[in-house]
């Protein structure tokens, strides 16, 4: 018994949190797909019948699959954008030794470890269309009052800019780290050789940052795809639909219909999109040997 | 005294446009959650004002968010030293003998969206007997902390020198003491990175509460949302539950600076 210890130690070391991360994932996940294949529905009291794709033929029927999954893409492109270029460009203006640089790294982590739920709270006030912070502001400018999260054309925007403030952070901290790293000689030379501080940037600085920054935008776009408590904290998908990403189109069907079968088709969907982005990204990253 | 180079003022002010918008917000809810209702939604907004302690007297007294406060930290604390249990001797057998199955699976734990295990624990926990028991959240969060250990680990044991870990085995040592008497010890900033990180994403965490809580267990995120879901909001209350829940990720994040940073920008920069 002893030896037999002695000799496989090295995969008992991870075997409790293998078993944890089977029972608490591998098997949920397996089970969801069972479901998906299900009629399953606690609302009209149905236990669970097998019947095949069913579900998936509706959920291709379902125009609210499709407006949640364009929904899901706007959103994470929106945010992803522009907090990239915010993000690499607060980076870049930064990139020197300061005093208080230190301090000001603090800041930037802030909005990130604030706890989501009450962010989005706070940022509902702010959005209130007549007492709201963001109307006055608009109003001191001289530019007419929005409607934020009360309007479906605004709705995503206004979400996304709560995405923004909470993780523009994220990449800049990346790309400052990414900077800091950089080898020295490249811009001597650019320097020696004359170019302008945009042509090194543009030249030197842009190409030798691209994989890092390239890895921290995937890392955001899949948090960001999966965007859940702020958008559920502040509009729960609504006006109508004009917000209800994936996530949230999943635990509607799931948690508000208790339709279990119909909610874990729309998760097998979803589970396929964060991996098979995900698996695409992985590839590539290989390719490019980040 | 030397007089600053104009550039140099210049370039503070620059840095201090920048910080401005990521602070700002923050500190308008501690100045609200000190406000009357009035005085929230005065427009324009009131700079100066004499504060008032009735929102935390709310918070506290008439709802409980002392309990709260403590369901939140007994997940975050018993999900965080769970984590490290499981997760650092996985962390270190998978990266001393390269089992690439397992790092693989740790990594699409931490791709994996939560949402898609909401349905099948509610099932089990339901089954079990354990929707509304710490265990349940404490196993639920586990499952973001754990992988994010190991992953952090991972990458700190590949950094460290193995001389000294030979040097052990060479002694006589199974590899259950050298984990044990030399690498733990030298592991203090790895570990510190990863539990910070695991208790800030459980206090956080407000999915998996939102389907696994009830009376017994509430965390703080699920309480601060439930003030909202009556009709009449109490803007002044929601900002003082809100210092209440955001304070202590913010003072971690301050003594850890580096370590948070560190963790979260890991694996995006090589090296």
């Amino acid at each position: 018994m002893k030896s037999f210890i002695e000799k496989n130690v090295r995969w008992l070391f991870p075997l409790p949190g293998a078993l944890f991360i089977l029972a608490m994932m591998v098997f949920p996940v397996l089970y969801t797909f069972w479901v998906s294949l299900t009629d399953w529905s606690l609302a009209s009291g149905r236990e669970a019948h097998f019947i095949g794709l069913k579900n998936f033929e509706v959920l291709i029927m379902d125009a609210r699959f499709y407006n949640a999954l364009k929904l899901t893409i706007y959103f994470t492109g929106l945010a992803v954008g522009v907090e990239t270029v915010l993000g690499v460009g607060i980076a870049i203006l930064l990139n020197r030794e300061f005093r208080g640089k230190n301090t000001f790294k603090t800041i930037l982590l802030l909005p990130m470890v604030a706890t989501p739920v009450a962010i989005g709270l706070c940022w509902t006030l702010f959005y209130e269309p007549t007492v709201g912070l963001a109307n006055y502001t608009l109003r001191q400018f001289g530019l007419p009052a929005i409607k934020w999260l009360a309007d479906q054309t605004t709705v995503i925007p206004s979400l996304a800019l709560v995405d923004i403030w909470e993780w523009t952070p994220m990449i800049a901290l990346i790309v400052m780290a990414g900077l800091a790293a950089l080898p020295a000689e490249p811009f001597e030379a650019a320097v020696v050789d004359g170019a302008t501080s945009w042509q090194v940037f543009r030249h030197v600085t842009l190409p030798l940052l691209a994989p890092t920054i390239l890895v921290a935008v995937v890392l955001r776009s899949i948090d960001a795809f999966k965007t859940f408590d702020i958008i559920y904290t502040m509009t729960n998908g609504g006006p109508g639909y004009a917000s209800e990403t994936m996530n949230i189109y999943a635990y509607t069907l799931g948690f508000q219909y208790f339709r279990f079968g119909a909610a874990s088709s729309a998760l097998v969907a979803l589970l396929a999109l964060v991996l098979g982005s995900s698996l695409i990204v992985l590839y590539l990253r290989r390719r490019w040997e980040v | 005294m030397k007089i600053p180079k104009l550039s140099t003022v210049l370039f503070y002010i620059l840095a201090l446009f920048v910080a401005l918008p990521f602070l700002f917000p923050l500190v308008w809810i501690a100045l609200a959650s000190f406000k009357n209702q009035a005085q929230i939604v005065a427009v324009p907004p009131m700079w100066i004002f004499e504060p008032t302690l009735d929102n935390y007297r709310k918070v506290f007294l008439e709802q409980e968010f002392g309990r709260f406060f403590l369901n939140s930290a007994i997940i975050a604390v018993g999900s965080t030293v769970l984590s490290l249990v499981l997760g650092l001797p996985a962390a270190y057998t998978i990266s001393r003998y390269r089992q690439t199955t397992l790092g693989v699976l740790i990594l699409l734990a931490r791709l994996m969206p939560g949402i898609s295990y909401l349905i099948p624990w509610f099932i089990l926990f339901s089954k079990l007997h354990m929707v509304d028991t710490y265990s349940a959240l404490i196993a639920s969060h586990m499952l973001v902390g754990m992988p994010l250990i190991v992953w952090i680990m991972v990458n700190y044991f590949d950094g460290l020198p193995r001389e000294l870990e030979e040097a052990a085995q060479v002694d006589g040592c199974t590899l259950q003491q050298t984990f044990m008497r030399v690498v733990l010890p030298l592991s203090g900033p790895g570990i510190i990175t990863a539990s910070t990180l695991s208790f800030l994403f459980s206090w956080n965490n407000f999915m998996f509460a939102l389907v696994l809580s009830a009376d017994n267990t509430k965390p703080l995120p699920i309480a601060i949302y439930s003030f909202v879901s009556y009709a009449e909001v109490s803007w002044g209350a929601v900002m003082a539950a809100a210092v209440v829940i955001i304070a202590p990720a913010i003072v971690l994040t301050m003594v850890f600076q580096r370590y948070v940073i560190k963790g979260l920008t890991m694996g995006a920069v090589k090296g």
